[in-house]
């Protein structure tokens, strides 16, 4: 009884013990907070990538690809068929986009992958990396600026928002049950309805308060209707433009109204481009190399479709790295992000055909989205195209059979954890000289290496930290133990044994380690849950930012606790305060009765 | 438990012979209900020699000294500083052990006993009073009073008796005369106060010898006069054992019989007046 009557007596009196509990409780604190970011950060990351990436990826070696990507697939269904959920077939291939930005022509490389954009959503989540999705205007929300609240300014008539009853006027209060403030929060969490069939949206009606079910649209070759209306912006403007630069003297003198744009203006100045990819078979696509083409050529689509502003049988996805920089707003100091090219308008897409040798391809595609998976390696460097335009143009299209040749074959599974039966069995069917058969992780080994290497490294040299700690405690328990010793005389000549008095100090470490680790645990945690205020704290206090999302591509820091690692800090501080409290604690046993009371 | 003990604590009242396992064992803990006193015990000395070591010396303190102290009896132990007579004490309470000699209590020799009976005899036996208190300074007057008790049982021991502790504290508290203090520290306390605090603590374990070492030096006169009445009083009406160490001749005359020890050698034994 007197060990726990004496162990919470000096915890409570001795106030030199705070500090080896708040060395602790920082230790603990830090090990949480670096933990649980890192941990956020891999899984953010691997969501990305895996967002990108399918489960199973089963690739040729060569450009050319596979002849016959249907047989393929057949295959691997006879061979691993019931673990897997979906299949989509690629083209995965370098390439070059050109686009006009204020009158210089940029030219950026990248991988042009070709994809079914139905069937790679049954493989890996497509749309939610789309910012048209993102921004509320896929599902058929128009909200205010950036970083205004979350009002609805307009609901386009039809779509799934409107279908789902949302109105004008309407304030979303909460995506997906998280609460939402600003247009941004908005983005993050819409983004993160990933695998869902629908979202959920808490909106203020008034004073009335309402959820609505919205169906996540399937992502399609099809244009916004914000980005149609600013194609057919974009055409109106060069028609004007081409009216404009006509030779004056065939406008009639009368002042009549000018006549349609169009193939009366001319074959010299109406940009030649669309229309003779149009009208040239794609195997002997004579394209012009001319940089000028790449002013809108839509406008000799006007004529040809039925929309003016429909958009071009070659449809891209530009990852938002390639045509995105961050500028710096003069008037207000703002940073904002500056968009070279915006959905609804064309850019210039170089990449080479199928065959020996290879031959340079080009091609006009209208960017249907921007996309943003938030892993900048990607954001920069893939575009994505339609699948059967880009066999087309690249010549993968065996003209005999029909057949359609694919680079690569992207496998979902049912369950994660069969991907090694998986990999085996098509490993064992495929050749390897021809393909190469791996997981989304093989494909990114080193990157999640090197995450997992640093969170190592960083969880030893913080566990150091907590060791230091430990010493901290040894100290201090020493020279209470000295402080004590006339106390510990007392106790053994009433009777208390050696182990008793022992088990008091190793009590005090026990409880030290508790104490120190429980706030340290409750300080990290809560340091964890308000990351993002704090770094705006430190952001306003500093006056610059610390966590640049341009940087990270993270709207916020992200977290993750995992209660394993919560308890095994915890743990281990405990028993490092017991491991430090050992020596000091036999010290007070060894004491001889009559020394200890001698003491003074 | 070793059998010479056991054997020893037989023909002892039931009261006081609780051991550890005796508490689970036996339906009513002993030493907290047990009504009757215990007995007076006879404690002997038989040629005890205790030496130190100090480096390359070697310091004799005690040289043979043989003292039996009968059961009920108040003796007083003088002698001049360095002459020997704490160490003497400590031996006796089993807080040392002799070089040579030989304790005896009721006869057993218990200066040789394993380290744990040892500590469970200074818990039972035997009560201690020092010169300079020894309280602990973290705990309150009532907590120092029961903390013999509070080692003495396990926490669920303690909880299941807490009610009895309670009262035998507060009647040993009321004998002091510090019923009026109980949720004061030490540090709050006079020096009176402290070492009736120190009388109390070394009483509520119901021991058999008590004792003191000096239990009047760092007291005035008057409040000595007062501690001494209180011990003179706890022998003549308890029966209690008690062994006094002091210097003072004043304070050794109230004793039953004197003990002068000198140059670790008795030197002279006389009856008080």
């Amino acid at each position: 009884m007197y060990k726990i009557l004496l162990c919470l007596r000096y915890l409570r009196t001795r106030w030199i013990a705070m500090a080896s509990i708040i060395s602790v409780m920082l230790g603990v604190a830090t090990m949480i907070v670096v933990n649980s970011v890192m941990a956020g950060f891999a899984t953010e990351m691997r969501e990305r990538i895996h967002g990108i990436l399918a489960d199973v990826v089963l690739e040729t070696h060569t450009l050319d690809g596979d002849p016959d990507a249907a047989a393929r697939m057949r295959e691997i269904q006879d061979v691993a068929g019931e673990y897997i959920e979906a299949m989509t077939a690629t083209v995965e291939v370098y390439g070059m986009v050109s686009f006009k930005y204020r009158g210089q022509v940029i030219t950026r490389p990248v991988t042009l992958i070709g994809i079914d954009p139905q069937t790679k959503a049954a493989v890996s989540p497509l749309v939610t990396n789309l910012s048209s999705f993102t921004s509320g205007r896929r599902l058929g929300l128009k909200f205010g600026p950036e970083s205004s609240n979350c009002q609805v300014i307009a609901v386009t008539p039809d779509s799934a928002a409107a279908i789902a009853g949302l109105e004008n006027g309407d304030v979303i209060t909460a995506c997906n049950g998280d609460s939402v403030e600003y247009t941004r929060d908005l983005s993050s969490q819409l983004k993160n309805s990933i695998h869902q069939p629908t979202v959920s949206l808490a909106v203020r009606r008034g004073k009335r308060s309402l959820v609505f079910k919205v169906k996540i649209p399937r992502p399609s070759w099809d244009l916004t209707a914000d980005a149609r209306a600013h194609r057919r912006t974009l055409i109106e403007l060069e028609r004007r433009r081409i009216e404009w630069n006509r030779p004056r003297e065939i406008l009639p003198a009368g002042g009549t109204p000018l006549p349609p744009p169009g193939f009366d203006a001319g074959p010299s100045s109406a940009p030649p481009t669309g229309t003779a990819e149009q009208l040239t078979p794609p195997s002997s696509l004579p394209d012009a190399p001319d940089l000028d083409a790449l002013d809108p050529p839509t406008i000799a689509d006007g004529h040809t479709t039925e929309d003016p502003a429909a958009s071009l049988p070659a449809c891209v996805y530009l990852g938002s790295g390639l045509i995105e920089f961050p500028m710096e707003d003069k008037e207000t100091g703002e940073i904002r992000i500056e968009r070279m090219v915006l959905a609804g308008e064309d850019v210039r897409i170089t990449t080479v055909s199928a065959g020996r040798p290879p031959e340079p391809r080009h091609f006009t595609a209208t960017v249907i989205d921007v996309f943003k998976s938030g892993m900048s390696e990607y954001d920069s460097n893939l575009v994505f195209c339609n699948l059967e335009e880009l066999q087309q143009r690249r010549g993968m299209v065996d003209p005999s059979t029909g057949d359609r040749a694919v680079t690569s074959i992207q496998i979902k599974l049912k369950d994660f954890k069969h991907a090694d039966t998986v990999i085996k069995r098509l490993r064992a069917a495929f050749p390897a000289h021809i393909y190469s058969v791996r997981t989304w992780q093989q494909k990114q080994g080193p990157l999640l290496a090197a995450v997992e290497l640093e969170t190592g490294i960083l969880n030893i040299l913080l566990f150091l930290i907590i060791t230091v700690a430990g010493f901290g405690i040894l100290a201090i328990f020493y020279m209470i133990v000295v402080e004590k010793t006339r106390d510990i005389g007392i106790l053994k000549a009433l009777g208390a044994s050696s182990r008793g008095v022992m088990s008091i100090f190793l009590g005090y470490g026990i409880a030290l380690g508790i104490v120190g680790s429980g706030v340290g645990v409750l300080l990290g945690l809560v340091f964890v849950w308000y990351i993002n205020e704090i770094e705006s704290g430190i952001t306003w206090l500093l006056g610059r930012k610390v966590f640049d999302e341009t940087i990270y591509y993270f709207p916020e820091i992200p977290t993750a606790v995992d209660p394993f690692t919560v308890a095994w800090i915890a743990l281990g501080a405990v028993g490092i305060a017991v491991l430090a409290s050992i020596l000091p604690a036999r010290r007070a046993a060894k004491l001889h009765p009559v020394e200890a009371l001698r003491h003074e | 438990m070793s059998t010479p003990l056991d054997a020893s604590q037989q023909p002892r009242s039931i009261g006081a012979t609780g051991s550890e396992n005796s508490i689970s064992m036996i339906p009513e803990p002993p030493a907290v209900t047990a009504p009757v006193e215990p007995e007076a015990a006879r404690l002997e000395c038989v040629a005890l020699e205790k030496a130190f070591r100090k480096g390359d010396h070697v310091i004799p303190v005690l040289r043979g000294v043989d003292i039996d102290v009968a059961p009920g009896e108040f003796l007083s132990i003088v002698g001049q500083s360095g002459s020997g007579k704490s160490t003497l004490l400590h031996v006796m309470g089993l807080l040392d052990v002799p070089s040579v000699g030989e304790v005896h209590c009721d006869g057993r020799r218990i200066d040789n006993l394993p380290e744990s009976q040892r500590d469970r005899l200074r818990n039972r036996e035997f009560g201690f009073i020092f010169q300079s208190y020894h309280l602990l300074p973290e705990l309150t007057l009532l907590e120092n009073v029961v903390s013999p008790l509070s080692i003495r049982y396990s926490t669920l021991a303690w909880w299941q008796h807490r009610h009895q502790i309670r009262d035998q504290a507060a009647e040993i508290v009321e004998k002091v005369g510090l019923g009026h203090r109980l949720k004061h520290r030490p540090a709050e306390l006079s020096g009176g106060e402290m070492q009736r605090t120190a009388i109390a603590r070394a009483l509520i374990g119901q021991p058999r010898v008590l004792l003191a070492d000096e239990p009047t030096g760092n007291l005035d006169s008057n409040t000595g006069q007062e501690i001494m009445s209180l011990l003179a009083s706890l022998n003549e009406f308890e029966g209690l054992t008690i062994i006094m160490v002091t210097h003072d001749e004043r304070i050794a005359c109230r004793a039953h019989r004197t003990v002068r020890l000198g140059e670790g050698r008795i030197e002279m034994v006389g009856r008080a007046a």
